[in-house]
């Protein structure tokens, strides 16, 4: 039973939850006594928070270092515009506090890492993963495995989300039961490049924070091994079965994995950049002035034909986007010196690597691509 | 038989833009492998150079993880959907 009492004003506040029996005032104390760690203040992390607060969560705690961004506000919906510039951990404990007063909010800005993985996570009864990459997603998982704590899972893609209750502990399966290894780097793209719907991390985080406050009460019927799928553009839910693995290495009968390991390298990161030597690239100021002379060189843009609607560099002469260039790049002449962008530069960078391998020469790679040729060269071109 | 098979967002843009595909398949693996044959693209985003299929990509059959079946052997009966869920990252920025 818990001992926490709450105040009439608490009393008031949280009535449509006391009205129902299944909450009642002995959940609504287990809400106040719960506290959660939700790892990500952004997307999902958002309406995760916002909900989680105003139920009343006795303490929640935050961990992010990215600052809000004006772009961030189509979806993260915990910050606002006249939080813009200021770190998310702290924009988002202002709105919490706002939202409810009686609960206290614990803000960590920082990386999650294996160092720091367990002393975020130990004293929180349940970790939620509203995470933006691998690393982080298999990092949460094995901590929260180790540690013996539920981990409410959610993820999301421009209209697709997923959505999962892992806790080996009450006998269902982990994250490396679903996916055992992660795909290697550049295979999935992210939201950053393949852009989301903004309400989509509404309803995925919406679900999150519901099996969240079911957990901290005790009611209902988790959502352990099964996984949530939801469609926005087809407006469909479905429910598929997850099972424990037994030779998962980190739940299963004869784990291997015993202590938090390298993430990134266990997903394939290495911290340089893509290997393309220095002759293959360029910088926005350089290719500017080389675009004026006789020789300038041929531009490709490898980019989505969606994306160039939005900006492009102007004197662009051919757009081959980078899923068609191994079946097209009979249409480039690599005797003619070629420039290749993007948005930031990772995927030409990768075209580069492809057209290298294919006996491309005279090629380059726009650093940082549209973003950094706007910031450089050219502040009219649109930045997204 | 004529099976269905749902394509997710992720790899939407390698199967021509279609949601679903419908073929003609006795086994998983010859379902994927048909596909493969009508949209290239989608092959390295399945299979691994040594042709197995990619441990970051699911195959469902109706609701159950067809490694919890009997695999690529999994058979097809008339009207089954089978399903592709690949692992997705996104939440935070």
């Amino acid at each position: 039973m818990s001992n926490v009492s709450l105040s009439n004003e608490e009393i008031a506040r949280y009535s449509r939850h006391l009205i129902m029996p299944e909450v009642g005032m002995e959940g609504q104390r287990r809400l106040k006594q719960g506290s959660v760690l939700l790892i990500g203040a952004g997307g999902l992390g958002s309406p995760l928070a916002l909900y989680l607060a105003a139920a009343g969560v006795g303490h929640i705690g935050l961990v992010d270092f990215d600052v809000v961004d004006s772009s961030n506000l189509q979806r993260q919906i915990v910050h606002g515009t006249s939080t813009v510039g200021l770190s998310k951990t702290e924009s988002a404990r202002r709105r919490l506090l706002d939202l409810n007063p009686h609960i206290e909010v614990s803000v960590y800005e920082t990386q999650i890492t294996s160092v720091n993985a367990f002393d975020l996570m130990r004293p929180y009864d349940v970790i939620v993963d509203g995470t933006d990459n691998f690393p982080t997603r298999y990092l949460t998982n094995d901590a929260s495995v180790l540690l013996g704590k539920p981990n409410v899972y959610g993820s999301i893609f421009r209209f697709e989300g997923q959505a999962t209750v892992f806790a080996p502990q009450a006998g269902g399966p982990c994250y490396r039961c679903l996916y055992p290894e992660p795909p290697p780097p550049g295979l999935v793209p992210s939201c950053a490049e393949g852009g989301v719907l903004g309400v989509l991390p509404g309803v995925i985080g919406a679900i999150q924070a519901t099996e969240t406050i079911k957990l901290l009460t005790g009611i209902g019927e988790p959502l352990i091994g099964r996984l949530m799928l939801y469609d926005a553009l087809s407006m469909r839910f479905r429910e598929l079965k997850l099972r424990r693995n037994p030779n998962c290495p980190v739940c299963g009968e004869n784990p291997t994995v015993t202590t938090l390991i390298d993430y990134e390298q266990f997903c394939g990161i290495t911290r340089e950049a893509p290997s393309i030597g220095g002759q293959y690239v360029i910088t926005p100021l350089e290719l500017a002035n080389w675009l004026q002379a006789d020789n300038r060189p041929f531009l490709l843009d490898v980019r989505n034909p969606y994306e160039v609607a939005i900006a492009s560099i102007p004197g662009t002469d051919r757009l081959i986007p980078i899923d068609q260039l191994p079946e097209r790049i009979h249409e480039l002449d690599s005797a003619r010196e070629m420039v290749v962008y993007c948005r930031s530069g990772v995927r030409s960078a990768r075209a580069v690597e492809l057209l290298k391998q294919a006996g491309f020469r005279k090629i380059k790679n726009l650093e940082g691509g549209i973003l950094r040729w706007s910031d450089e060269v050219d502040p009219t071109v649109a930045k997204y | 038989m004529a099976v269905t098979i749902t394509i997710p967002t992720a790899l939407r843009e390698y199967a021509g833009g279609n949601a679903q595909v419908h073929l003609e398949a006795d086994t998983v693996g010859a379902l994927l492998r048909g596909l493969v044959e009508l949209h290239p693209a989608l092959g390295r985003h399945l299979f691994a150079e040594d042709g197995r299929l990619r441990s970051f990509v699911n195959i469902y059959v109706g609701d159950e993880d067809i490694r919890f079946l009997q695999g690529e052997e999994t058979p097809l009966s008339a009207d089954e959907t089978v399903s592709i869920i690949p692992a997705i990252a996104g939440g935070r920025r």
